[in-house]
């Protein structure tokens, strides 16, 4: 009899329970919002092998290696990781697991904290994998289990897709222990495991045919399941969208609710339509169901009315459907908007002034530190991907020559280098044009929540892990010029920027210094501003640190934020600021 | 009948605990409950709402437009934001406190005067009070989400203060135990 528990959980901590008690053995992941606590969630169990891999390429594969050793394995990633790990992803489908192998892939729909506002649906149908999709935390926990069957039982990794509302949602789920299924033993099959073309043109049929297989499977998968409600209006929807649905329509609309979304069933789909009057396919992003119910001759409501753009919510499907919307407070106008800023004391404020002060212009790449492209920094001209930074800036020098080199740099932070930036410098060096790359080092992967990374010299569960050293890791690729500044010191700062724009060879500049929120960080005590000395002139204000602001017309430092990093007195020519405010 | 809380204010005022204990706590009750939150880059220091939904059954796990009974909030500007969010009638209980955002720190716009009167002027029944000052009284400014909880626990007549240290106890780390207790039971009695 197991022992069942009731309690209240994060989505990605249900998910992370479910694959522990399916036994999960090995799991490999990158950190991206909305994904990363899935992992972290996972490594608290002893009984699991977490790790934080380089990249999601890199987790993929391990994932697969453990799959083949024989053990439940595990990877995740937010949606654009996807694109990463794509290439593993879409060969491993022809390959099939030995064990089970699930891929979690979390979308943000709306853009909380992310570059783009990609489907991944389109991968799991472009390579052919399964994809479950949970619409709560119970579901996250029972589809973990559920997924593993269907990877063993058809021979395929499976892909779960998260998205914020299901990832950072808490709900109720039930625990039950532990079961580990025997280890699957490794059997040399280079037919199977080989994708050389002789091979893998046996291997495609197989996937042609396993999809069959799945689409029958989707057919009568009692997670595809119909709640009959008002047969006037039929809906089709999965994950949250399903929430939203029972939110606006609760019995007075039949709903066919989609676990599976790739492969989609064919005759459950027919058959629900053939039941209901009106037919509305509410889906987040692209008309992946609505394309397929089309192509099966049926007429519905889809992204005729309902937006492409953004999350969905209870209301906005409301108004969409001609719904009346509720009564409100009134708004007040006017109101300033708060934008999320670097934080007090974070170390890339300082070499973001002194890039901005050098008229520098500074390709930028995915981190905390994209924030530097706003006001009143407004140093960032650039983001795109992990890694751009490092290559792009090789491509822009290349285009204009000595017309951008000298005043171009590219920043990446530390842990976005060894996802994606080494193969760029290695390019750098290799293709030799004179481009300046600044590591932005604050010995953590900060934007999602401080995860380790093969920089910091731990591991996921904090103990002592192997530690890259990137000065040497530059100097062996060839850069003679590798400095490492404070960016604390602001004097430092710009005379290395200047030195380096300046010379006549590619070079390297590490700004380090730990996040100013990682709990081994002590903080010098908060700083004052003696009103007497204070002229207003403002040059404190440049550097847009949130503990400072202007009252009664002087600079004044909000005690309670202020982490006495000094950069803001460095800028002072009066001394205004001074040692000894309250906290 | 479902019950909507939003819990909003300044990425890093720890909004997260005052969400995980009033979903204990509902959890207690024996409701349904969902809580959403949000992480990663609109922490550092943007706006920050967490939603706290319970009832007999509870669905989408977001709170919309017009659907707040309550907004627990940690600072005034983020209270004033989320009146359309609120029933008319609904209840603010706010910390008084105020943080210049960016576009105030640059100077491009100031910091709105008024905003009680104003949100009350919109319809919201406003409870306005210094939760820092009792935090500090307690032991710690990082204590003011727990005062802002202990104040806003005193709307639930059913749920005794007994039901709430308990929760709380099993929401905040031993070490902490102490202060926080203490927090709420000098908010609730403020």
């Amino acid at each position: 009899m197991n022992y069942i528990m009731k309690e209240l959980m994060l989505g990605n901590k249900a998910f992370a329970r479910g694959l522990y008690e399916a036994g999960t053995s090995v799991a490999s992941s990158y950190p991206g919002t909305p994904s990363t606590e899935v992992t972290e969630e996972l490594a608290k169990y002893d009984e699991v092998y977490c790790e934080w891999a380089p990249n999601e390429k890199v987790a993929l594969e391990v994932a697969f290696g453990a799959s083949l050793a024989g053990k439940r394995s595990f990877c995740a990633m937010k949606h654009v990781g996807l694109n990463v790990a794509a290439d593993p992803l879409y060969t491993i489908s022809y390959t099939g697991v030995n064990a089970g192998l699930i891929i979690c892939v979390a979308d943000d729909p709306g853009m909380h904290s992310s570059q783009n506002e990609q489907d991944s649906r389109h991968h799991a149908i472009a390579s052919k994998v399964p994809m479950l999709e949970p619409s709560d935390s119970s579901e996250a926990l029972e589809y973990a289990k559920l997924a593993y069957q269907i990877s063993e039982e058809y021979d395929t990794p499976v892909i779960m897709k998260m998205c914020t509302r299901v990832a950072h949602s808490q709900s109720i789920v039930e625990t039950s222990e532990r079961v580990v299924p025997d280890v699957k033993p490794y059997e040399k099959n280079i037919a199977k495991y080989v994708m050389m073309p002789g091979f893998a043109k046996k291997r495609h049929p197989f996937v042609e045919e396993r999809t069959k297989k799945l689409i029958e499977y989707a057919d009568t998968a009692p997670i595809n399941r119909i709640e009959w409600g008002d047969k006037k209006l039929g809906i089709i929807c999965s994950s949250t969208c399903y929430q939203y649905a029972k939110e606006v329509y609760g019995d007075s609309a039949s709903i066919l609710k989609l676990g599976m979304t790739n492969p989609l069933p064919v005759k459950k789909i027919k058959d629900f339509a053939n039941e209901v009057d009106k037919l509305i396919v509410l889906e987040e992003l692209d008309p992946i169901i609505e394309d397929h119910c089309k192509a099966l001759g049926i007429e519905l409501t889809g992204k005729d009315v309902l937006p492409m753009i953004d999350e969905f919510s209870q209301s906005l499907i409301a108004e969409k459907l001609g719904l009346e919307a509720k009564e409100t407070c009134t708004p007040i106008d006017n109101l300033p908007n708060r934008p999320p800023v670097m934080c007090a004391g974070c170390p890339h404020r300082g070499m973001f002034y002194t890039l901005t002060k050098n008229k520098v212009t500074v390709l930028g790449d995915i981190g905390c530190y994209t924030l530097g492209a706003v006001a009143p920094l407004n140093a960032i001209e650039m983001t795109a991907c992990m890694g751009a930074s490092v290559s792009s800036i090789h491509g822009f020098n290349k285009a204009l020559g000595k017309d951008s080199e000298g005043r171009t740099v590219a920043v990446i932070g530390d842990s976005t280098f060894m996802h994606s930036g080494m193969t760029g410098l290695a390019n750098i060096a290799y293709n030799q044009s004179n481009s300046t790359v600044i590591i932005l080092d604050n010995s953590i992967t900060g934007m999602t929540g401080h995860q380790q990374n093969p920089t910091t010299g731990y591991n996921i569960k904090g103990d002592p892990a192997g530690k890259i050293d990137l000065e040497a890791l530059c100097r062996a690729m060839g850069y003679n010029r590798v400095t490492v500044v404070d960016p604390y010191d602001l004097e430092q700062c710009d005379k290395v920027v200047k030195e380096e724009l300046a010379a006549d060879e590619p070079s390297v500049i590490i700004s380090r210094r730990p996040c100013a929120l990682l709990k081994y960080v002590k903080h010098n005590p908060p700083l004052k501003v003696n009103p007497d000395k204070c002229k207003s002139c403002k040059a404190c204000m440049k550097i847009g640190c949130p503990a400072l602001s202007f009252k009664d017309g002087k600079a004044f430092v909000d005690s309670t934020q202020c982490v006495g990093c000094d950069v803001c007195s460095q800028l002072c020519r009066f001394d205004a600021f001074e040692k000894g405010g309250v906290n | 009948m479902t019950t909507n809380v939003m819990i909003v204010g300044v990425g890093g005022q720890g909004s997260l605990l005052a969400s995980k204990l009033l979903g204990h706590v509902a959890l207690s009750k024996g409701l349904d409950v969902k809580v959403s939150e949000v992480h990663g880059m609109s922490q550092r220091g943007g706006s920050v709402v967490t939603y706290v939904r319970f009832g007999d059954k509870v669905y989408s796990p977001i709170i919309d437009k017009g659907e707040a009974d309550y907004v627990i909030s940690f600072e005034l500007l983020e209270a004033a934001r989320q009146m359309p969010f609120l029933k008319p009638g609904g209840q603010v209980v706010v910390n008084s406190q105020q943080i210049d955002p960016m576009p105030v720190i640059t100077g491009a716009m100031t910091y709105p005067e008024g905003l009680i009167d104003k949100m009350k002027a919109s319809g919201a029944n406003v409870d306005a009070f210094d939760a820092l000052s009792i935090a500090r009284e307690a032991g710690s400014i990082k204590a003011a989400n727990i005062v802002l909880m202990a104040r806003f626990s005193k709307y639930f007549k059913d749920i005794t203060e007994e039901e709430w240290l308990a929760s709380l106890e099993a929401c905040v780390p031993a070490k902490f135990l102490e202060l926080n207790k203490k927090a709420f039971e000098l908010g609730r009695n403020a």
